[in-house]
């Protein structure tokens, strides 16, 4: 089975290539890339005018499964994560029951083999329940597929619990993902502190709690010499330590998602509940600090923190909405705007949704060398739309940038060679597993 | 002059035009009030649905006796636990209640925003009646009432409030409905109750009571929930008396002919003393006389009647 992508701008961000190239895959694996390579008996996939690059990878999205389907499936956000041109997700543990065994890695395994159409990379739990209180049997889990561990939504409060974590999963060689919120600082706050809190009458929640956070675990990181990679940044703050932890050698990563650095706090105003996320959006001053930390390099990963909630959990009094929006579908337009305001050059805006956090997670993929894995993302750089949730494939629609007008559209996804998505919706291969 | 909103939501949206009609109804009103026949036709026909989701003495009451001195027929919902505990929303609960056709629901609720969100969903009027740390407008306006009564004008004058300006919904409605009308407005309270950012709201912001005492015109506290003591924000009700309770002595400091003011019910001997919530220069029971005035010209107003018809 061969198949040729022709006539495409292939970006490959790893050797920094960008030039109008052939891919010949030959059974799922990536043969050859070079120029006018012939087609003879070969499936040719037209990609003149468009964008080839590697498949999205993101490490940060919630699936719900199991356990809460009616917010999404294993099957349902495969096939938006496909759309949105992602071949790999790595989901978070707070599924019910919570990822915390291997009877639930299992599940989401076979699950993803079943029903997905995207690679399925399970993050496990670092404490039982996420509860904060006893390690996870992180070594089972880890050899039985966990690609990280997190116990993403809560911060590992304990310092000491962090440390003996840190510790224990260091000689497995998997980092711990921290969501970097204090939450004796969030205070029961549910937007970000400051004058449109204010405004509003809203409880805020003020940076520190993000960045004594994120200090104290780039901490445990050069104590144990283990891997932390620090979940969606959002703070001016958080990039300044991450920088410099960094400079110093630190064993470090970092994730910022789309919407922080897209909107600010004042996406709150009228109570949207779209706007409401966990850590909070936040200022114009924290935006262009994120900006430089992606620009710079101090930001690794671009990741959507994929969030998706029934549309009855957003519909009532700001205080009780749910956190979090839905992000596979928007992620990649979102981001090529930092290419069109040259804060990111498209290699380096591809990278950081490809290449970097594969080797964030240690994953396959993000590159389009000769013997990789074929999966290719293919969109058109210029191509308009407007988002109409309506239209997302994931189960939940719930987001703040319906009817915005973003630029790139996903032409075609391939996981292994295999379509996945294409532009005219087919997601045919889907059931046939990957 | 046509007043041009549907909702009271808040005093943030209202222009000074807005303030003064509503000010200049209400004292077309006020002559109701002592009459021994204290109703008139105006919103016979009405229907005025009172929501509340938080327990009220003063402003129900003063809402539904407006609503009756007008002749509409107004109906009191205490859904303080009822709803929630059946685990309806806020939209079914309100919606039920709009398809009995009301034509205004003053509502009352815990959460900031809830009077936003009743707006954006139903089709009849929404007064708010009080949204958890946000607004309080019919309070605000009533003291503006109250003020320009005594002093005759709002521009120019320095009004000082003292107390959780963080957690206050009067505060945040004063400070916009009085800014507007061209006062000063200053804040003063502990520095754990006072919110990021206020200053850009139009206050001034003192840390020492004193210094905003200084030379003011009226001087508004805010009622401290007794709960706070003890939960990070207050060491104890003694300690705050002594540094933000109001007292002979502290009031000296402000204009001999300062309005002393409260939106209710009083902590006597924390953040008022007796001599000066009893002192002559309270204005206490005239803000709660002036409510019924106040609130029947936004139970007016909003129902879309022209001012030429009072």
């Amino acid at each position: 089975m061969k198949t040729v992508i022709k006539n495409g701008r292939v970006v490959d961000p790893g050797p920094g290539r960008d030039e109008s190239l052939d891919i010949l895959i030959e059974d799922g694996v990536i043969s050859r890339v070079a120029s006018s390579l012939p087609d003879a008996g070969a499936e040719v996939i037209d990609a003149r005018g468009m964008v080839v690059a590697p498949g999205l990878i993101d490490i940060h999205v919630h699936f719900r499964d199991p356990g809460q389907e009616y917010k999404e499936t294993i099957a349902t956000g495969t096939r938006a994560a496909a759309a949105g041109g992602f071949t790999a997700v790595a989901c978070m543990p707070n599924t019910a029951p919570v990822n915390d065994t291997l009877a639930v890695t299992e599940y989401i395994k076979n699950r993803a083999a079943a029903d997905g159409c995207v690679r399925v990379y399970p993050v496990g739990a670092i404490t039982k329940g996420l509860k904060g209180e006893t390690l996870t049997e992180m070594g089972e889990l880890s050899t039985g597929g966990c690609v990280a561990f997190s116990d993403d939504g809560k911060w590992v409060a304990d310092g000491d619990l962090m440390r003996r974590a840190l510790e224990y999963v260091r000689p497995f060689g998997v980092p711990l993902l921290t969501h970097a919120e204090d939450t004796s600082l969030t205070a029961g706050g549910v937007m970000n502190e400051g004058f449109v809190a204010t405004d509003l009458g809203l409880r805020g929640i003020p940076w520190v709690a993000e960045n004594a956070a994120v200090y104290r675990d780039v901490m445990l990181a050069a104590l144990t010499g283990a891997r932390v990679h620090v979940c969606h940044i959002s703070t001016l703050g958080s990039v300044e330590i991450l920088r410099s932890a960094k400079k110093a050698g630190i064993p470090v990563t970092c994730e910022v998602t789309p919407h922080h650095f897209t909107l600010t706090e004042e996406a709150v105003r009228g109570y949207n509940t779209q706007a409401k996320m966990s850590p909070p959006l936040r200022t114009s001053e924290d935006i262009e600090a994120l900006h430089r930390g992606l620009q710079d390099g101090t930001i690794d990963v671009i990741a959507t923190d994929h969030a998706p909630h029934h549309g009855d959990e957003k519909n009532v009094e700001f205080n009780l909405a749910h956190n979090g929006i839905v992000g596979l579908e928007t992620a990649l337009s979102l981001t090529l705007r930092l290419v069109e305001k040259k804060i990111l050059t498209l290699s380096q805006a591809l990278s950081k949704m490809s290449l970097e956090p594969a080797r964030a997670l240690s994953l396959p993929g993000g590159e389009l060398r000769e013997g990789a894995p074929a999966d290719i993302v293919i969109f058109d750089l210029e191509r308009k739309w407007i988002v109409d949730p309506r239209r997302f494939h994931s189960k939940s629609r719930n987001t703040p940038f319906g009817g915005w007008e973003l630029k790139g559209v996903v032409h075609r996804t391939l996981v292994a060679g295999k379509t996945v998505f294409s532009g005219s919706g087919a997601t045919a291969s889907c059931s046939e597993g990957k | 002059m046509t007043f041009r909103h549907k909702h009271i939501l808040g005093t943030r949206r209202f222009s000074e035009q807005d303030i003064t009609l509503i000010l200049d109804t209400a004292e077309s009103f006020k002559e109701i009030n002592a009459r021994e026949i204290k109703k008139v036709p105006t919103l016979r026909g009405k229907t005025v649905v009172n929501l509340f989701f938080e327990a009220s003495t003063r402003t129900r009451t003063s809402f539904e006796i407006a609503e009756k001195r007008l002749s509409a027929d107004a109906v009191n919902i205490s859904a303080s636990s009822s709803s929630v505990v059946k685990g309806e929303t806020l939209e079914d609960t309100a919606k039920n209640i709009e398809a009995m056709h009301p034509d205004i629901i003053v509502i009352r609720h815990a959460a900031s925003g809830a009077a936003d969100y009743l707006a954006s969903r139903l089709n009849c009027s929404v007064i708010n009646a009080g949204d958890g740390a946000h607004e309080h407008p019919s309070q605000a306006l009533l003291d503006l009432f109250t003020i320009r009564q005594h002093k005759k004008r709002l521009k120019g004058l320095t009004v000082t409030i003292v107390g959780d300006i963080a957690h206050s919904r009067v505060a945040r409605s004063n400070l916009f409905a009085l800014t507007t009308m061209g006062a000063q407005v200053r804040v003063a309270g502990p520095g754990t109750m006072i919110p990021p950012g206020i200053e850009k709201l139009g206050a001034e912001v003192f840390t020492r009571m004193e210094d905003a005492l200084r030379g003011a015109d009226v001087v508004m506290m805010l009622r401290i929930q007794l709960e706070r003591q003890g939960r990070h924000l207050l060491p104890s009700l003694r300690e705050y008396a002594r540094f933000h309770g109001l007292n002979r002595e502290k009031l000296a400091l402000a204009q001999k002919d300062a309005l002393v003011m409260h939106p209710g019910p009083m902590n006597r001997g924390v953040e008022i003393a007796s001599e000066v919530a009893d002192g002559p220069q309270n204005v206490i029971l005239e803000q709660v006389e002036n409510g019924v005035s106040v609130r029947m010209a936004l139970l007016y107003l909003v129902s879309g009647l022209a001012p030429e018809n009072t």
